[in-house]
C-alpha cells in the first residue's frame, strides 16, 4: 500500500479552518494591542463566559474533528493498479467513533439494551420459531449472560470515571502555568464545568465500547454517533453563516451610512426589498434552485459526501444573505452618526481617501457591532436550521442534523411504548450548545459595550420569526 | 405627514416589482412551465399536447421576461413576468394553477390564522411585560437571576420540542384538549387554547429577557432617581413612570410584526391543523403553485412595507420631537 | 393572569364533573349521530368526473358519481357488475364495412358496446334542475351579484331533479375532448373512441371563436356537436363504437370518467360569475349517487350528505368464503346506504391522524397517504396482526393486498446497469443487475419500513389479478429458492459470484480496479427519509458497491425518467384496472418512457417479450393466455429489469362500531357499503377520553408557589427605604 488516505477538502471544511486561523490570527492581533483585548479580557473575567467558553470548546473539538476528511486507498485490485480510494468520505471523528460507526443493529434499540425493542421471529437451533426481542447483534454481545449487565455497566462507568478523571487531573496541571499568568480569570467554575463534561464523557466513551449508549434509532444506527455528527451540522450553520453575511453587511451598511445620497438609497432598496419577503419563502426557493443546479451539474460532485455538503454551504450562503440585513441597518445608523463626528470631517479636508477613512475610522469604530452581532446571531441560527430541516428546506437529507433528528423523532413519539431516545439526545445535545452560546454571548455583550441597543434589531427579527 | 406617507407608499413600488422579480426568477430557474402543467395534469397518462394546452390556456405560453419575437414595447410587456405580476398590483390575484380563486381562500383562510396569531400576541406581550417587570422589580436579587437563567434556558429551546412536547403532554396523555383541527366561532376556542399557550410559552424567553434589559436601562435615567429622591414608593415608580417610558421601545419595536401576523405561522398551523394562511403557503410550496406562492409573497411584502410605515408614524404618535421629513 | 385561571379552573372542575370529554373535535351538537367520520390528508385538486384520476379525490367523487359499471365490493378476484346499467355489456366486433365479426377474427376492425341504463333513476336535488310554473330553468341566467352573495350552490332557495337518461352519459364522454378541461385519459381514448379527435379539434374551433368575440367564459353547449363513436338509442340505451379491439375498455367504464354528467348542470355552472366563487363542477360535484357533496372546505372539512332521492341498492349477498364468518354477509339485501352523513377532516400530519384515530374521533385510520402508513404500522408488530392493546381498544384490522408494486427499475439505456448495448456488455450488466436483485434484501426492508405490510414481489403481477403465480410455481429462480415451503432469497455467496461473473470481483472494476459506484435515484419525502436512504447503501455495501443516492423532487425525478438518463431509480404502479395488461405493458419496449414517453419507465425492450405482449394483450382470460403471461414472466425474470419490489398490503384498522369494511383497492364507492353503532361509539369515546386535571392543579400551584414569594418580597421592598441603584 503506498498512501493510506487522500485528504478530501470539502468547501465546508476549508471555510470552517480559515476561520479559525482567522479566530487566531485576530487574537494574535488583539494581543498586543492592549484597547483592543481588553474587552476580551472583560468578557474572559466573568464566570458565565468561561463556563460556556469550556462547553463550546468540547462541542468545538468534536466539530472539527468531523471536518478532516479523508478518502481510504482500497487494497490493490491486481499487481501495479493504480491506487484507487473509496468513495466513501470519513473524517477523523468517525475513525475515532468507527466502533459506534459499525455497530449497526436492525433497528430500535432502548439505551444500553441488549435486546431489540421490537419483536421477531426468530427461528431456533431446532427449527421452532419464536417471537421475542431478539438479542442485539453489538448492545450487549460481550455479556456472556444478559444478568450481568448491571455489573458491568457499572464496571465501565467506574472506569470510564476513574480516566476521566486521570485526565482532569492530568489537564489541570498542564494549565497551571496559564492560571498563574492570567489570575483574574475565574479558572475553578471552567474547570469544574471540565470536570463535569469529562465524568460525562469518560464512562459514555467506555460504556459506548459494549453498548449503545442512546440506543439506536430506526435503521438501527448509534444514537450517541449521530448526535456527534450532528455537532459539525450546527457548528458550520452558525458560523459559516455569519461569514457570509459579515462582509456583505459591514460593507453595505457602513457604506450607506458614509457615502449617503444614491449609494443609501440603492443599499436601503436592497435590504428592504430582502427583508420584505418572509425569509422562508425565499430559502425554501433559493434552496430548491440550488438543488436543481447541483442535480443537473452532477459531475462536480464525485461523492455524495460533497454533494450533501455544498448543500450545506449553500444553506448558509441564503441564511446570510436573508440575515444580513439587520447588521446592515444597525451599521448604517452608526456611520451616519460617525460621519458627522469632526475627526472624519477633518480626515475629509485633509484629501484622505474614501477607503482610507472606511477602513482606519470607519470599521475600527464599528466593530464591537458586529463582534456582538456575530456572537448573538449564533445560537438564532442554530435553532433556525432545526426548523428549516424540520419544514424539509434544511440540510440535505442524507447529512445528519439535529433537525432532521427531530423530525424523525417525531414519527416515533406516536409509538406505543413510546421511542423518546433520539429526542431525548436531540434535545440534550442542543440545548447545552445554544445555551452556551447564549451565555457567552452575553458575556460578550457586556464586556464589549453594555450600552449598546442590538437588542432592538435581534428582538424584531425574533419576533418576525416567532410570526412565521 | 400626509405627504410622507404618500411618499412612502410611491417607494414601496419599485420594491415590490423587486420582490416579484426576485420570487419570479427563483421560482423559474426551478420550475420550467411544463414542470408546473405536469405537476398539475398528474403522473398517469400526461401528453406533450395536453401540457401545452394547459401552458396556453394559463398563460404560459409565452417567454419568460422577455420577448424577443415580439415588436417594440411588446418585447418586456408580451411576456409571462409582466403579464403576471401586472395584476398583483391592483391586488388580484387570479386564480391558483389548480383552478381556484385565491382572493376567496385567502378571506377565509386569514380569519383561523389570526384567531392563532392575534391570541399569541396580546397575551404573549402581556405575560412578558408582566415577567420582565417583576425581574426589573427584583433586580440583583436571586428571583431577578433565576428569572434570567429561566429565560436563557428557555430560549435556547427550539419551538419543535414545545410543540412536539405540549401536543404529546396536553393533547394525547391528559386529554385535556383536541389533539388538532378548527373550527369557526366559540368552538374555535378548545383548538386554539394549545397552540396558543404554546407560543406565548416558545416567547417568553427572548421576550422577557429583551423587555427586562429595555426597564433597567429606563430606571437608570435620572428622572427615575428624581422620583425616587422625591420619596414616591417603589411600585409608583415601576408603573407609573418606568413602565410609562419603557414602553415606548417596546410599542415600536413590535409594531413592524402586527401586520405580518396576518400571514399566520407556519408551523403551528401545520402541527394543529389550522387552516390558515400559513399552511396555504406551505402546501403551495409543496405543491409548487406559483399563483399562490407569488400572491403571498406579494402580501407578504406589502404587510412588511406597511409595518415599517407604521413603526416610523408609531415614533411620531409617542415622540412629538420625532418629525417625518 | 390570575384572575383569568380561577373561573377558568371552575368552569374545568365542573365539566370534569359531568363527565364529559373535553377533546371532541366535533361539536356537541352531532354527538350520538349516524355520521361517519373519517380524515383526508391532500386537498382533493379535481372532483370533476373527466378530470380527477387521483386516489385521494376519487374518495369523495365516487359516492356521488355513477358511472355504468362498478366493481363487487366483497368478490375477489375483482369482478365487474353493473351499477347504472342493466348489465356489464359485451362488445359486438366489427368489420371495416361495420359488418358483424366472430371476436377472433383478424378482420376486426371496430367493437360496439351497447350500455342499457336502468330507468327511474333521479338525480339529487340540486338547484340547477330547478324549474319555474312555465317549466323554464330557473337558474340559468343568474346576474353576476346574485352570484356574488351566495355562500354555496346549495343556498338558492329552490331546487329540482330529473331521470337519469343515456344523453347524460354521451354528454360527458363528450366532456373528454372539452377544450378548456384536461381529461388525462383523452389521449388513450381518442385513440380508441370513433370520432373524438375530430371533436376536440372542432370544439377548439369554437372555442377560439367565442374567445375572439369576447365570450370567453361562456357555455359550449356539447349537445349541438355530434360525436360520431358515441350514439344515442333510446333515453336508456347508448352505444360506444371503438377502432379495433380493446377488451380492457369495460374497466374504463367503472371509473369516473364516464360518468353521468346533466347539460343543465353544466350551463349552470358556466355562467358568468360563478368560476370566481368556486362555484364550478370542479368544486361541486352533482350525481345520481347514494350521497351528494354539501359542504366543500378542502382546508378543513368535505361533508357529504344522504342522497334523498337514491333509488336505494340492495348490499350484495355474496362474496368470498370467509365473508360470512367475518359477519361481512349480516346486512345481505338490506337497502344501502346506512350511514346518514360523513365528516371528512383535513388532517395533514400523521400523528394527529392516527392519535385521534386511538382517541376514538376516526372510525378507520384509512390507508391512502404514505406518511399515515407509517404511523399505522407503529402499533402493529409483525405480520397484520394487532398488539394486545389495540385489541384491548376493540380495534379491528383488514388486510388485502393491493393491486399496486412498488418496484426498483434498472434503466436499459444505461452503460453499466442497462441492456440495450447488446453483446457481451450486455451479459455482464445483466449478471450486475441479478446480482443485486438478490442482495437487496425486500424481507427486511418490509419488516423494517413496512412492517411485514406486503408481499415481496416475484414478477410483475400482484396476487388478485389474472396471471398470478403464487407458492413454488411463483418463485423468481433468480432471487429466490424453493425450501420447505417457503420462498428464501438466495445466499449473498450466489450474488457474489455473479457480480465477480459480471466483471465486478469485490465491486471492484476488474480492469481498472475502480469502485464501482451505482446512483440511485428517488424522490425526496423530506428529512424523515435518511433511515431509508442508510438502509439503501447498506444493500449495495453487502456487495462492496458503493451506492449513492440522489433524492429529487417529483418533478425533478420525472424530468430524469423522462430523458432517460437515471441509473436505478424507484418507483410504484397502481393499477387503472385489474387485468395484468396493466402491469406487463410497463415492460412493454413500445411503453418506454424515454424513446416513446409511455408508461415503461425502465425502458425495458426486449424483443420476444413485446411480441408476445401484442398477443396477450388482447385475449380473454384463458389458460393460453396464462402460458404467454408466464412466458413473459420468466423473460423478464431472467433479464431483471427490475428488482421486483413487494406488493403493498391495504390495511384498514377500524373501531368495533363499525362494520361492513372490506379494503377493495377497486371499488371507491365503499361508503354506502358501511355501518356504524353512534352508541357504542359515544360509550367508547367517553371511557377513552377521560380528561386528566392533576396538570392543571400542578400548574396553578406551580404559578402560587411562583407568585407568593415574589408578593412577599414585593412588600418587603416597598417597606425598605433605601433602594440599590439600577443595573448593578
Amino acid at each position: 500500500m503506498s498512501m493510506g488516505f487522500l485528504p478530501v477538502l470539502l468547501p465546508t471544511d476549508v471555510l470552517l479552518w480559515l476561520l479559525v486561523a482567522a479566530l487566531a490570527g485576530y487574537f494574535a492581533y488583539c494581543r498586543r494591542r492592549p484597547h483592543l483585548a481588553a474587552p476580551w479580557v472583560r468578557v474572559l473575567k466573568s464566570r458565565a463566559a468561561i463556563v460556556s467558553l469550556v462547553l463550546l470548546a468540547g462541542y468545538g473539538v468534536v466539530g472539527l474533528a468531523d471536518s478532516l476528511h479523508f478518502r481510504r486507498a482500497l487494497p490493490p485490485a491486481g499487481p501495479g493498479d493504480a491506487t484507487a480510494y473509496s468513495p466513501e468520505v470519513l473524517s477523523v471523528l468517525d475513525l475515532a467513533l468507527a466502533h459506534l460507526r459499525h455497530s449497526t443493529e436492525k433497528t430500535y434499540s432502548a439505551p444500553l439494551a441488549t435486546r431489540l425493542f421490537v419483536r421477531e421471529e426468530i427461528e431456533m437451533p431446532d427449527g421452532r420459531v419464536l417471537r421475542d426481542y431478539p438479542r442485539l447483534r453489538f448492545g450487549g454481545a460481550q455479556l456472556a449472560s444478559e444478568a450481568d449487565r448491571g455489573a458491568d455497566v457499572a464496571r465501565r462507568t467506574l472506569a470510564g470515571l476513574a480516566g476521566a478523571a486521570l485526565l482532569w487531573g492530568l489537564l489541570g496541571f498542564a494549565l497551571r502555568p496559564l492560571r498563574r499568568r492570567f489570575p483574574e480569570v475565574p479558572w475553578g467554575p471552567g474547570y469544574v464545568t471540565l470536570g463535569a463534561m469529562l465524568a460525562l464523557a469518560g464512562p459514555a466513551f467506555a460504556l459506548s465500547l459494549g453498548y449503545h449508549v442512546l440506543g439506536t434509532d430506526k435503521v438501527g444506527q448509534d444514537v450517541l454517533y449521530l448526535s456527534l455528527k450532528s455537532i459539525r451540522t450546527s457548528l458550520v450553520i452558525g458560523t459559516l453563516t455569519t461569514l457570509v453575511m459579515l462582509p456583505l453587511g459591514a460593507m453595505l451598511g457602513v457604506a450607506a451610512g458614509y457615502f449617503k445620497g444614491w449609494v443609501d438609497d440603492l443599499i436601503q432598496y436592497l435590504y428592504t426589498t430582502l427583508n420584505s419577503i418572509p425569509a422562508v419563502l425565499l430559502i425554501a426557493a433559493f434552496i430548491l434552485m440550488m438543488q436543481v443546479v447541483i442535480e443537473r451539474h452532477a459531475e462536480w460532485f464525485p461523492t455524495a459526501a460533497q454533494r450533501a455538503d455544498v448543500r450545506l454551504l449553500l444553506l448558509c450562503a441564503i441564511l446570510g444573505v436573508t440575515s444580513w440585513t439587520g447588521l446592515a441597518r444597525l451599521l448604517r445608523g452608526e456611520a451616519l452618526k460617525l460621519g458627522e463626528l469632526e475627526y472624519v470631517q477633518a480626515a475629509h479636508g485633509f484629501g484622505v481617501s474614501h477607503l482610507r477613512i472606511l477602513t482606519r475610522h470607519m470599521l475600527p469604530n464599528v466593530a464591537h457591532i458586529i463582534i456582538i452581532s456575530l456572537v448573538l446571531d449564533f445560537s438564532g441560527l442554530v435553532l433556525a436550521e432545526a426548523v428549516l430541516s424540520y419544514v424539509g428546506v434544511g440540510v440535505d437529507p442524507a447529512t445528519t442534523s439535529f433537525g432532521t433528528m427531530i423530525n424523525a423523532a417525531r414519527l416515533e413519539m406516536a409509538r406505543e411504548p413510546i421511542v423518546w431516545w433520539s429526542l431525548a439526545s436531540a434535545f440534550g445535545f442542543l440545548l447545552v450548545l445554544v445555551l452556551a452560546a447564549n451565555l457567552f454571548a452575553d458575556a460578550v455583550r457586556d464586556g464589549f459595550d453594555p450600552r449598546v441597543r442590538i437588542g432592538l434589531a435581534a428582538a424584531r427579527r425574533a419576533a418576525k420569526e416567532a410570526a412565521a | 405627514m400626509l405627504a410622507y406617507v404618500i411618499r412612502r407608499v410611491l417607494y414601496a413600488i419599485p420594491i415590490l416589482i423587486g420582490v416579484n422579480l426576485i420570487t419570479f426568477v427563483l421560482f423559474f430557474v426551478v420550475n420550467t412551465p411544463d414542470d408546473m402543467a405536469r405537476m398539475q395534469l398528474g403522473a398517469k397518462r400526461v401528453t406533450q399536447a395536453a401540457i401545452d394546452h394547459w401552458k396556453a390556456e394559463h398563460g404560459y405560453d409565452r417567454p419568460l421576461l422577455w420577448n424577443p419575437a415580439a415588436s417594440g414595447l411588446g418585447k418586456a410587456t408580451d411576456t409571462i413576468f409582466f403579464r403576471k405580476s401586472l395584476r398583483l398590483f391592483a391586488f388580484d390575484f387570479g386564480a391558483s394553477e389548480d383552478g381556484r380563486d385565491i382572493a376567496a381562500e385567502i378571506r377565509t383562510r386569514m380569519w383561523p390564522s389570526l384567531a392563532l396569531a392575534i391570541p399569541v400576541f396580546l397575551v404573549g406581550l402581556a405575560v412578558n411585560v408582566t415577567f420582565a417587570l417583576t425581574m426589573a422589580f427584583f433586580r440583583a436579587t436571586y428571583l431577578d437571576f433565576w428569572g434570567v437563567v429561566l429565560c436563557v434556558t428557555m430560549m435556547s429551546i427550539s419551538t419543535l420540542f414545545y410543540i412536539i412536547g405540549g401536543q404529546y403532554l396536553v393533547a394525547k396523555l391528559w386529554h385535556l384538549v383536541p389533539i388538532s383541527g378548527y373550527e369557526g366561532g366559540l368552538d374555535a376556542i378548545k383548538f386554539l387554547i394549545l397552540p396558543v399557550a404554546i407560543g406565548v410559552v416558545s416567547g417568553i424567553g427572548s421576550g422577557s429577557r429583551w423587555y427586562r434589559t429595555l426597564f433597567l436601562e429606563e430606571m437608570g435615567k435620572d428622572y427615575v432617581r428624581t422620583a425616587r429622591a422625591k420619596g414616591l414608593s417603589e411600585a409608583v415608580v415601576l408603573f407609573r413612570h418606568v413602565l410609562k417610558n419603557a414602553m415606548i421601545p417596546i410599542l415600536t419595536g413590535v409594531v413592524v410584526v402586527i401586520p405580518l401576523l396576518f400571514m399566520g405561522s407556519l408551523l403551528m398551523e401545520s402541527f394543529f391543523g389550522i387552516p390558515g394562511l400559513g399552511s396555504y403557503t406551505i402546501d403551495a410550496i409543496q405543491a409548487q403553485d406559483f399563483a399562490v406562492v407569488r400572491a403571498m409573497v406579494f402580501i407578504g411584502s406589502v404587510l412588511y412595507i406597511l409595518g415599517l410605515l407604521l413603526t416610523d408614524l408609531s415614533y411620531t404618535l409617542v415622540d412629538p420631537r420625532v418629525r417625518l421629513e | 393572569m390570575r384572575a383569568l385561571l380561577v373561573p377558568a379552573l371552575a368552569l374545568a372542575v365542573t365539566l370534569a364533573a359531568c363527565g364529559r370529554v373535553w377533546n371532541d373535535p366535533y361539536p356537541a351538537a352531532d354527538r350520538g349521530k349516524n355520521i361517519l367520520y373519517s380524515a383526508f390528508v391532500e386537498r382533493p385538486k379535481h372532483l370533476d368526473p373527466v378530470q380527477s384520476y387521483a386516489e385521494d379525490e376519487s374518495r369523495f367523487i365516487q359516492q356521488v358519481y355513477e358511472p355504468p359499471l362498478q366493481y363487487a365490493y366483497l368478490a375477489r378476484p375483482y369482478r365487474l357488475v353493473p351499477l347504472t346499467a342493466t348489465e356489464v355489456p359485451h362488445p359486438q366486433y366489427l368489420d371495416r364495412d361495420r359488418r358483424p365479426v366472430p371476436a377472433t377474427s383478424p378482420a376486426v376492425a371496430y367493437s360496439v358496446y351497447t350500455i342499457h341504463i336502468r330507468p327511474g333513476i333521479l338525480y339529487q336535488p340540486h338547484p340547477a334542475f330547478a324549474r319555474d310554473a312555465s317549466g323554464a330553468l330557473r337558474y340559468d341566467h343568474l346576474s353576476r351579484e346574485r352570484i356574488a352573495g351566495l355562500a354555496s350552490p346549495y343556498a338558492l332557495p329552490h331546487s329540482g331533479t330529473r331521470e337519469l337518461v343515456s344523453d347524460d352519459y354521451i354528454y360527458e364522454i363528450k366532456r373528454l375532448a372539452h377544450p378548456r378541461l384536461y381529461s388525462p385519459i383523452f389521449g388513450l381514448m381518442s385513440q380508441y373512441i370513433v370520432g373524438l379527435s375530430d371533436l376536440a379539434a372542432r370544439l377548439r374551433a369554437v372555442d377560439e371563436r367565442m374567445k375572439a368575440s369576447g365570450q370567453g367564459e361562456g357555455w359550449i353547449d356539447l349537445r349541438k356537436y355530434p360525436l360520431a363513436g358515441v350514439e344515442r338509442v333510446d333515453a336508456h340505451t347508448f352505444r360506444i363504437t371503438l377502432k379495433g379491439r380493446y377488451p380492457q375498455f369495460v374497466y374504463w367504464l367503472a371509473m369516473p370518467f364516464f360518468a353521468p354528467v346533466p347539460w343543465e348542470v353544466d350551463k349552470f355552472f358556466q355562467q358568468p360569475g360563478m368560476a370566481a366563487k368556486n362555484f364550478t363542477l370542479d368544486w361541486w360535484p352533482v350525481g345520481t349517487g347514494p350521497y351528494m357533496l354539501t359542504e366543500n372546505n378542502p382546508n378543513a372539512r368535505m361533508v357529504l350528505e344522504r342522497n334523498p332521492n337514491f333509488r336505494g341498492e340492495p348490499y350484495p349477498s355474496t362474496g368470498e368464503p370467509g365473508d360470512r364468518r367475518e359477519g361481512l354477509l349480516a346486512d345481505a339485501g338490506k337497502t344501502m346506504p346506512f350511514i346518514d352523513k360523513v365528516i371528512f377532516s383535513r388532517e395533514k400530519e400523521s400523528i394527529p391522524y392516527w392519535n385521534k384515530f386511538l382517541q376514538g374521533y376516526y372510525d378507520s385510520s384509512g390507508v391512502s397517504s404514505d406518511n399515515f402508513d407509517q404511523a399505522v404500522r407503529i402499533s402493529v408488530e409483525g405480520e397484520a396482526a394487532l398488539t394486545p392493546q389495540m385489541r384491548r381498544l376493540g380495534i379491528q384490522l383488514r388486510t388485502s393486498v393491493a393491486t399496486s408494486i412498488l418496484y426498483i427499475g434498472f434503466n436499459w439505456l444505461d452503460p453499466v446497469v442497462g441492456g440495450a448495448m447488446g453483446g457481451a456488455a450486455a451479459e455482464r450488466a445483466r449478471k450486475l443487475r441479478q446480482a443485486i436483485s438478490i442482495a437487496v434484501d425486500m424481507e427486511e426492508y418490509l419488516q423494517i419500513f413496512a412492517n411485514g405490510r406486503g408481499i415481496v414481489a416475484q414478477g410483475p403481477i400482484p396476487p388478485g389479478i389474472f396471471g398470478y403465480r403464487g407458492g413454488a410455481a411463483g418463485v423468481d429462480p433468480v432471487t429466490h429458492v424453493w425450501r420447505d415451503g417457503a420462498a428464501h432469497r438466495r445466499a449473498l455467496a450466489e450474488a457474489k459470484r455473479l457480480l465477480a461473473e459480471a466483471g465486478y470481483p469485490d465491486g471492484r472494476d476488474a480492469r481498472t480496479g475502480e469502485p464501482l459506484v451505482l446512483y440511485l435515484d428517488t424522490v425526496s419525502r423530506g428529512p424523515g427519509d435518511k433511515a431509508r436512504l442508510d438502509w439503501w447503501r447498506k444493500q449495495f455495501a453487502k456487495l462492496s458497491i458503493q451506492l449513492e443516492v440522489r433524492e429529487t423532487d417529483w418533478n425533478r425525478f420525472q424530468e430524469k425518467i423522462r430523458k432517460g438518463s437515471e441509473q436505478i431509480f424507484i418507483l410504484g404502479w397502481d393499477a387503472d384496472y385489474p387485468d395484468p395488461e396493466n402491469f406487463l405493458f410497463l415492460l412493454d419496449g413500445a411503453q418506454s418512457r424515454a424513446l416513446h414517453n409511455g408508461e415503461n419507465a425502465a425502458n425495458y425492450s426486449n424483443p420476444e417479450y413485446d411480441a408476445l405482449f401484442e398477443r396477450m394483450r388482447n385475449m380473454p382470460d384463458s389458460p393460453e393466455r396464462q402460458k404467454l403471461i408466464d412466458r413473459m414472466v420468466d423473460i423478464a425474470r431472467n433479464d431483471a429489469p427490475w428488482i421486483w419490489g413487494y406488493f403493498p398490503k391495504d390495511y384498514v384498522l377500524y373501531h368495533g362500531w363499525l362494520s361492513n369494511v372490506k379494503p377493495n383497492d377497486m371499488a371507491r364507492n365503499n361508503i354506502k357499503y358501511l355501518r356504524v353503532d353512534p352508541a357504542q361509539r359515544a360509550a367508547y369515546q367517553r371511557r377513552w377520553n377521560r380528561p386528566m386535571l392533576w396538570p392543571l392543579a400542578l400548574l396553578v400551584a406551580l404559578i402560587a408557589a411562583a407568585v407568593v414569594p415574589a408578593v412577599i418580597g414585593y412588600r418587603r421592598r416597598e417597606r425598605m427605604a433605601a433602594l440599590p441603584p439600577a443595573g448593578k
